[in-house]
């Protein structure tokens, strides 16, 4: 039961990570590489906005979802707008992608140094709830909830709203979606805003989560979220979300019944198989746009 | 910002080291080649030797490992002060800076054992400089006291490399008997990561402890060092109902085990190896390190007239707490003293041989014997992390 909550919580982390992640492949059929780096830019600032500003974690968390948005912001002007009519833009993006994402890590490095931060001891009420013979503690409560309420809204606006329906459109046919008068600058560049805008959320709770953050917190993220994003189906979001809780409750199920040595090997053999198995993912669907 | 200044500043004072070893070299006097100078008359405390004995110095004071270095410098100077008063024997002792660098570490080295031909050398700060390091002065015949070094493979290194600084191999069995004495063991969970080196040996030496002492292992459990979500690992730990946690793991990983483990209600002593030695265990864990025990070379708290008059004479003179590493240094330069006492000769040969055959010297750290395999054998002290400070555990 405890590891049940246990994968559960991970999971979840892993899943608002990777809908982000997710968000930007469906809609612009594009990999960002560099949303790890906005992974732990995002910690480390809502740790200094935390700890210097002395600004309560309920603040901060609206704060980081703005400057996760406005990362997202640069990183598609300055690594994939320039590149975008090379025809091979796809690759090319992933590149700069990665550099760019290297350069913010070194900029981390040389404002906050090289070491392990994290959130003050009461940032956050340490609160336990025993439940059914299991421990939970409230700020892990918040963290679903956080990341349940953020994967629903994004859902719910992709599918009802009028920029969903301008993303769709651009996922669709980009030309097709000039023709008919969509500014797809503008709606690349808010999906790129919303999908690192949910990374750097993702950053400042699973630091709050361990009680611990440092500058390569988001690179070991980065192989989950991918391995998450492929699991529940490239672009499809209720299969990011799905994927998300599979690969955590799989490492916590692969410590407690197969031994912790092996928790990589099955975490990752699960993608393997799942790929074997169902090659578009769980909710993935052939040659067709998700979103 | 504080850190990019703090680079341009260690480069200044590269540069100012280069220039000074480029143009000081004329002067250089006496040394290890200079036979009878250095050979004095008397012994023990009645030995004169006129000409000051050459010792080089290699610390880390700029770069990765400068906070460690800096406490080495404070208890250096602070023996050489000391002995200086004493009379009969002085010491000329240069300190280096080897910038956190092995290259560095290589040139300084290269100059003390050819050119500048010190009797000793003390240093480097880190096992990963020394490794690099002390092979130079094995083959030049020069011996080398390093006063913090831990990793296994140094002294190997040659019959002229020496340490004072208890390795972890030696600290690991002394705290595993006392926690067993303090909470009666008889089963416990390991918990390690099994994909670094350093405590991988940590794993190893804890192993070997319990099984000699007779306490059960119920559960073996491994994680990556760069883990930070050791939940699901806890709770298989909890399952276990040990009696105590331990944990071999760096710092990094060491504070969000902790932290993780009394949130999932594991309240058992959670027994760490040396990565947990660290103040920031308590800035990081704040409550939850309560109950932490930790094996150390050296605690301020621990008793002895020779750890009393160090503590007095370093807060006296720099108006602060030593560390371990002020403690280790600062002994280091006192044990070569005795040994050069012991044979009343500076020179190189001479502080080799009866470095090696240092006995019950009463010392900072404790009762200090030279072992065989020249290593430090010196008591361990035992620590328990009570209301957020390291305090003995009795």
């Amino acid at each position: 039961m405890q590891q049940l909550l246990n994968g559960i919580f991970l999971g979840s982390i892993y899943a608002l990570f990777a809908i982000g992640f997710t968000l930007v492949f469906g809609v612009l059929d594009r990999l960002n590489l560099a949303h790890s780096a906005v992974f732990s830019t995002s910690a480390f600032v809502g740790i200094e906005l935390v700890t210097r500003a002395g600004l309560s974690i309920w603040v901060t968390l609206p704060i980081i979802f703005v400057f996760g948005g406005v990362l997202g912001l640069v990183i598609e002007r300055v690594a994939f707008r320039p590149l975008k009519d090379r025809h091979d833009a796809h690759f090319a993006g992933l590149i700069s992608s990665i550099a760019l994402g290297a350069m913010f890590l070194a900029l981390l490095q040389a404002v906050f140094g090289p070491d392990t931060r994290r959130f003050p001891p009461d940032a956050f009420p340490r609160q336990r709830i025993e439940f059914a013979g299991s421990t939970v503690s409230v700020l892990q409560l918040v963290i679903v909830a956080v990341a349940f309420a953020l994967m629903v809204g994004l859902t719910l606006m992709v599918s009802r709203s009028r920029l969903g329906r301008g993303m769709r459109a651009v996922a669709e046919n980009p030309h097709a979606a000039r023709v008919l008068g969509i500014d797809v600058d503008r709606i690349t560049a808010l999906t790129f805003a919303l999908s690192t805008a949910l990374g750097g959320v993702a950053g400042v709770l699973f630091a709050l989560n361990v009680n611990s953050a440092q500058i390569s917190m988001g690179t070991s993220i980065e192989l989950k979220g991918l391995a998450v994003i492929i699991v529940g189906g490239l672009g499809s979001l209720p299969g990011a979300m799905l994927g998300g809780l599979i690969v955590g409750l799989a490492e916590v199920f692969a410590v407690a019944y197969v031994g912790s040595s092996w928790r990589d090997v099955i975490a990752f053999g699960l993608l393997f198989a799942i790929l074997l198995l169902r090659p578009q993912g769980i909710f993935g669907a052939r040659k067709v746009r998700e979103i | 910002m504080r850190r990019l200044t703090g680079s341009i500043a260690g480069a200044a004072v590269l540069a100012l080291a280069l220039s000074a070893c480029g143009s000081g070299d004329s002067t250089t006097t006496g040394g290890g080649g200079d036979t009878s100078a250095l050979k004095g008359t008397g012994t023990g405390d009645t030995c004169k030797i006129t000409t000051p004995v050459p010792i080089g110095a290699v610390f880390s004071l700029t770069g990765a490992a400068a906070s460690y270095g800096e406490s080495q410098k404070k208890g250096l100077e602070l023996a050489t002060e000391e002995l200086k008063t004493m009379g009969g024997v002085t010491y000329d002792v240069k300190i280096e800076d080897d910038a956190t660098d092995p290259q560095q570490g290589i040139a300084v080295f290269e100059r003390f054992v050819t050119k500048d031909k010190k009797s000793l050398i003390i240093g480097p700060t880190l096992s990963n400089t020394a490794k690099q390091t002390d092979p130079i002065a094995q083959e030049g015949k020069t011996p080398v006291l390093a006063v913090s070094n831990t990793a296994a493979g140094i002294t190997e290194i040659g019959d002229y490399i020496f340490r004072d600084s208890l390795t972890e191999g030696a600290v690991i069995p002394q705290t595993v008997d006392a926690a067993k004495a303090k909470f009666g063991l008889s089963k416990v969970v390991v918990m390690y990561s099994n994909d670094d080196a350093f405590t991988e040996s940590g794993y190893q030496a804890f192993k070997a402890a319990l099984d000699k002492s007779g306490v059960t292992i119920t559960k073996t459990i491994t994680f990556a060092k760069s883990d930070t979500n050791f939940r699901a690992q806890l709770t298989e730990a909890k399952g276990a109902a040990p009696e105590a946690l331990i944990v071999s793991a760096l710092i990094e990983a060491a504070v969000p085990l902790v932290t993780q483990a009394r949130e999932l209600g594991i309240t058992v002593p959670i027994i760490g190896g040396n990565g947990f030695n660290s103040p920031k265990l308590m800035a990081g864990a704040g409550k939850s390190a309560d109950g932490v025990v930790v094996g150390a070379a050296w605690n301020s708290a621990s008793s002895g007239p020779e750890n009393e008059a160090f503590l007095t004479a370093y807060r006296a003179k720099y108006s602060a707490d030593p560390d371990q590493f002020a403690a280790q240094a600062y002994t280091g330069l006192k044990l070569v003293d005795a040994a050069v006492r012991a044979g009343c000769s500076g020179e190189r040969e001479d502080i080799k041989t009866h470095l090696a055959e240092l006995k019950d010297v009463p010392t900072a750290l404790g009762k200090f014997t030279m072992t065989a395999t020249r290593d430090a054998d010196t008591p361990a002290v035992v620590q328990v992390v009570e209301g957020g400070k390291f305090a003995v555990l009795k």
